[in-house]
């Protein structure tokens, strides 16, 4: 028979055993994702998607830098020419021809399928007189020169017209056959990877094969030529590897720094080995079973939830440590057992208040917050109750740790001093305190939050202002205004597309709008191509035409035999699809304006500012897209969007935090019955929150939401403070004071310093959360101790 | 005196420049000429002979310039048509609509337009990054030949031939590779 001494550790061993089997074979997370909402609206989920594993996701930009210009532009093509055999990428360009005689090949065989000028019409006599005369105009002009020999073959020029609907969007200026920026001072170029922009792994492959090719291209070079020329890669891949380099880093680092701390200080004040092992063992079952808990709910674990791991250790080794010294007065059983009627509930209540607060973070729109809240409220429970039920079965007989009532009393006779500031000064200063703060948070009220979304972003500011600076010379800029058509199917959004088109046409012509892009100008709409095929005349037709059609003209019909030939080839050819295009950099173009979700299928037409320079009027573009019968599209500003969807979730988790606050005050409410004594347990975790957020403010911080759960984590680990000095003054325990007060200060330095490391860290997420809570514990500790009940008068002169 | 000083660089100068010493000065003089002037409006004749045609297509109009980079070709017959270049930037202007070229995007072409844009300037610098400059003839009638230096403008070009008085072109040449040709005839235009 299993003794009631036994259950609780074989439950635990059974609960540590599943969850190390979860956590073994959990999925972990590295990517920007954590940061970017879970439950949008289907917009959102497009903006989302687009972000994450979008064709845009999977562009690599890079620069070469320095040197003198020959030296660039031979890196330029030296590595482009590596590249282009490496089947990571789907396309590789850097401007040089050669990368556009594919592409030249492609329009030119299917130009009476792409080309918007095909028409029936066109292929009457009439029509061919006008475009074959048209044609011979151009060959007079400059540009004509190009296509001279392509005369016999496309008298009716629809390979320029292919080529002119494509390229409508700036391209970059080409300097010794290659990209260069304006300046002419770097060499510009594109890599699609083949690999999803959310698969950080095969990002990482394709940039170090980028790097590769380079250092190649360079050692290919003489040495003299080759100096100085450097490499910059940019884009969203490069982000994403570089963030997560900088989340795992911060991670281990911050695991073992963290370790070492809370080791050091366990054994400084256990001075026991044995103690040292007991002690970590809440931390360590809270720790396995929260990532299990997220494992289990979440399908796959963020490596940011790992980081915030810290956050769990600070409090849940507070937990042994309140066990250890405040059962450590009677070395027995009996201290234990005591200590449990004691001591336990003050933990418990205390514990349910910081479970309160984090489950404040359970609704939010964020991955990342979900995770971190699950992951505490569970491994705060776990270390309690392991604290609890565990802890005092597998304490040795005669165990003992080095007593710190010392400690204890050095910080009590300190407190006393504090203490004879009268209660009328402190009660002044703090309500003097809050004031301020409160003011200042007035002051600042409109700056105070950050509404950008890259606020949370691990990217650097250098590397952000670097991929605006390429994507400007690249003319890639990222389009804020466009149209979304959304359908079942690719050929119904391509004919949507090119309905958008039809109705945005007239804004181009009246200035509202410069352009736009279409998927559709990469690949018609297989009806439009269809039509356009079966709108060609037979041979014998045609050939009767361009008889009559080139009278008049300097050209006889029988030099464009060729012309004949192609368009019956044209008339029996196949319709070209998405795999055509595919063998082809157009197809880039192509992919970027495509989104497929799911069972939904979106066409992006990014529209340009108008010549006159002002903004887009997207009422005007939503009623030609409602005049053009167009259904299934929508305009929209993607910048607005993205704020309006962070503003709307910081609101949110505004809104939760404050009733998370709420439910914990009833929960006090409940567990105290006394509104004073809540009150008092309060107060100072309320304002060391708001000195803190005025601090910030002073500082020129802008809270971000993770600085919210920053301040959500003062009054969760600040309650704990607090109670115990509620039950201090309560309890009528007065010896024990030494011993609480030496535990907290203990627990408190924990905290303090796993914060702390937080704030040098170098991923903005961690440093927002570590410059909020180490200074707020510690405040909050301060607060609690000074705005504590005075002892009673009687209690005052038996300690003394 | 003086030329004595420098009698050492005359076996360098000969090796350097193949005798073509004289030549430059002359160019650098008709360089200098064409520099001072800042407006120019001429009427011009072009007729492209095309081996796929069957007879030259010939047009007329109006050539402006505007120094230093923005010219004007205003053809008037057989269709109306301007082409402005200004700034490196190509604006084709028809009867149907507008077109505007980068010329930067077209590496072929841009040397092309340069010619002539840069002879108007007296820019020398600019004609001998593109071209191979031969200058022959004297300040009075003078005829500049460019063949260009890049293998891939080549292919466009073989060479354009610039002839001219003083500070005033009368006659460009155009010769492509394939032995196709057009030539520009300019008079000094019949009203300001």
């Amino acid at each position: 028979m299993i003794s009631r001494r036994a259950w609780a550790p074989l439950l635990w061993l059974g609960c540590i055993a599943f969850a190390a089997i979860v956590v073994a074979r959990a999925h972990y997370i590295t990517d920007l994702s954590a940061f970017l909402p879970a439950n949008p609206t289907p917009i959102q989920q497009l903006l989302v998607d687009q972000l994450r594993d979008g064709p845009a996701s999977r562009l690599i930009l890079f620069a070469i830098e320095g040197g003198d210009d020959a030296a660039r532009a031979r890196a330029s093509v030296l590595m482009v020419s590596r590249l282009r055999k490496d089947t990571q990428f789907s396309m590789v360009n850097n401007g040089a021809t050669d990368a556009q005689q594919s592409d030249r090949e492609f329009l030119f065989k299917h130009r009476y399928l792409l080309s918007e000028a095909v028409t029936a019409e066109r292929f009457s006599a009439a029509g061919l007189h006008a475009a074959i005369s048209d044609t011979i105009d151009n060959l007079a002009s400059p540009a004509g020169l190009l296509f001279k020999s392509l005369l016999p073959r496309d008298p009716t020029g629809e390979l320029l017209n292919s080529i002119d609907q494509l390229s409508r969007s700036p391209s970059p200026m080409t300097q010794d056959g290659v990209w260069v920026s304006a300046d002419g001072k770097r060499c510009l170029g594109l890599a699609q990877t083949t690999a999803s922009g959310s698969d950080s792994d095969g990002q990482g492959m394709a940039i170090d094969a980028i790097r590769a090719a380079f250092a190649a291209a360079v050692g290919a070079a003489p040495a003299a030529a080759a100096s100085g020329v450097q490499l910059k890669l940019s884009g969203p891949g490069v982000f994403a590897v570089a963030a997560r380099a900088k989340i795992e880093k911060a991670v281990v680092r911050l695991s073992i720094a963290s370790g070492i701390l809370v080791v050091t200080l366990l054994l400084a004040v256990y001075r026991s080995l044995p103690a040292l092992g007991l002690g970590l063992l809440p931390v360590a079952s809270g720790a396995l079973i929260g990532i299990a808990a997220v494992a289990l709910g979440f399908g796959v674990v963020h490596g940011v939830t790992l980081g915030f791991g810290v956050t769990l250790i600070g409090e849940s080794v507070d937990y042994s440590i309140y066990f250890f010294i405040q059962s450590s007065r009677r070395h027995s059983g009996a201290g234990a057992r005591s200590w449990q009627q004691l001591w336990w509930p003050t933990i418990r209540l205390g514990m349910l208040t910081s479970v309160c607060g984090f489950a404040s973070l359970l609704p939010s729109g964020f991955p990342g917050l979900k995770q971190l809240g699950l992951y505490s409220v569970t491994g705060l429970i776990a270390a309690a109750l392991v604290t609890r039920f565990v802890l005092p079965v597998l304490l040795p007989a005669g165990f003992a740790i080095r007593d710190v009532a010392p400690l204890g009393d050095g910080i009590a006779s300190a407190l006393q001093r504090l203490r004879r500031i009268g209660a009328a000064t402190v009660a002044t200063l703090a309500v003097g305190l809050m004031a301020l703060s409160i003011v200042v948070l007035y002051l600042y009220r409109e700056s105070l939050w950050n509404r950008d979304l890259a606020a949370l972003s691990p990217i650097s500011i250098e590397e952000q202002s670097l991929d605006a600076k390429l994507r400007a010379d690249l003319g890639a800029a990222d389009v804020s205004d466009l149209v979304i058509v959304s359908g079942p199917d690719l050929e119904s959004i391509l004919r949507s597309a090119e309905q958008t088109a039809r109705a945005l046409r007239p804004l181009v012509d009246a200035d509202v709008i410069g352009g736009f892009e279409s998927p559709a100008n990469y690949l018609p709409s297989m009806a439009t191509q269809e039509a356009r095929r079966s709108g060609l005349p037979n041979a014998a037709e045609l050939r009767a035409n361009l008889r009559l059609a080139t009278v008049g003209l300097p050209i006889r019909s029988d030099r464009l035999l060729p012309f004949l030939e192609d368009v019956e080839a044209t008339r029996h050819a196949p319709l070209v699809t998405a795999r055509d295009l595919a063998g082809t950099s157009l197809n880039a173009g192509f992919d970027a304006l495509i989104l497929h979700q799911k069972d939904r299928w979106n066409a992006l037409l990014p529209l340009r500012g108008p010549a006159s320079g002002r903004e887009i009027d997207l009422a005007r573009v939503a009623a030609a897209l409602a005049a053009g019968d167009v259904h299934e599209a929508l305009a929209l500003n993607l910048k607005q969007q993205s704020d309006a969807l962070y503003a709307g979730y910081l609101k949110q988790a505004i809104r939760f935090s404050l009733l998370g606050f709420l439910a914990l005050t009833a929960l006090l409410l409940i567990a105290l019955r006394s509104a004073l004594r809540v009150a008092r347990v309060l107060a100072p975790l309320v304002l060391s929150v708001l000195t803190v957020a005025a601090s910030l403010a002073v500082g020129g911080v802008q809270l971000t939401i993770l600085h919210l759960v920053g301040l959500l984590l003062i009054v969760a680990v600040g309650s704990n403070y607090a109670l115990f000095f509620d039950r201090q003054a309560n309890s009528g325990d007065r010896g024990s004071e030494a011993l609480t007060l030496a535990s907290l200060v203990i627990a408190n330095a924990g905290t303090v310093t796993g914060f702390g490391l937080l704030a040098f860290s170098q991923v903005a997420v961690l440093v927002a959360l570590g410059t909020t809570v180490a200074p707020g514990a510690f405040l909050a500790l301060l607060f609690a101790a000074i705005l504590s009940p005075r002892e009673a008068p009687r209690a005052a002169a038996g300690h003394a | 005196m003086r030329a004595s000083n420098l009698n050492f660089l005359v076996p360098l100068v000969a090796l350097g420049l193949c005798g073509s010493a004289a030549g430059a000065s002359e160019l650098d003089e008709v360089m200098g000429l064409l520099a001072a002037r800042q407006h120019g409006r001429v009427e011009f004749i072009e007729q492209h002979f095309l081996h796929i045609l069957d007879r030259p297509i010939e047009s007329s109009g109006e050539l402006r310039y505007d120094a230093p980079d923005r010219l004007e070709k205003r053809t008037l017959k057989p269709h109306a048509e301007t082409l402005l270049l200004a700034g490196g930037v190509l604006t084709v202007e028809r009867a149907r609509g507008r077109r505007v070229v980068d010329l930067r995007a077209y590496p072929q072409i841009q040397p092309f337009v340069e010619s002539i844009r840069a002879t108007l300037a007296g820019d020398r610098g600019s004609l001998e990054r593109w071209f191979h400059v031969d200058f022959a003839g004297s300040l009075g009638r003078w005829s500049l030949t460019l063949v260009p230096l890049d293998s891939n403008v080549k292919r466009a070009v073989a060479q354009v031939r610039i002839d001219g008085i003083r500070d005033q072109l009368f006659k460009v040449e155009i010769r492509q590779p394939d032995g196709d040709r057009s030539l520009m005839t300019l008079r000094p235009a019949a009203s300001p």
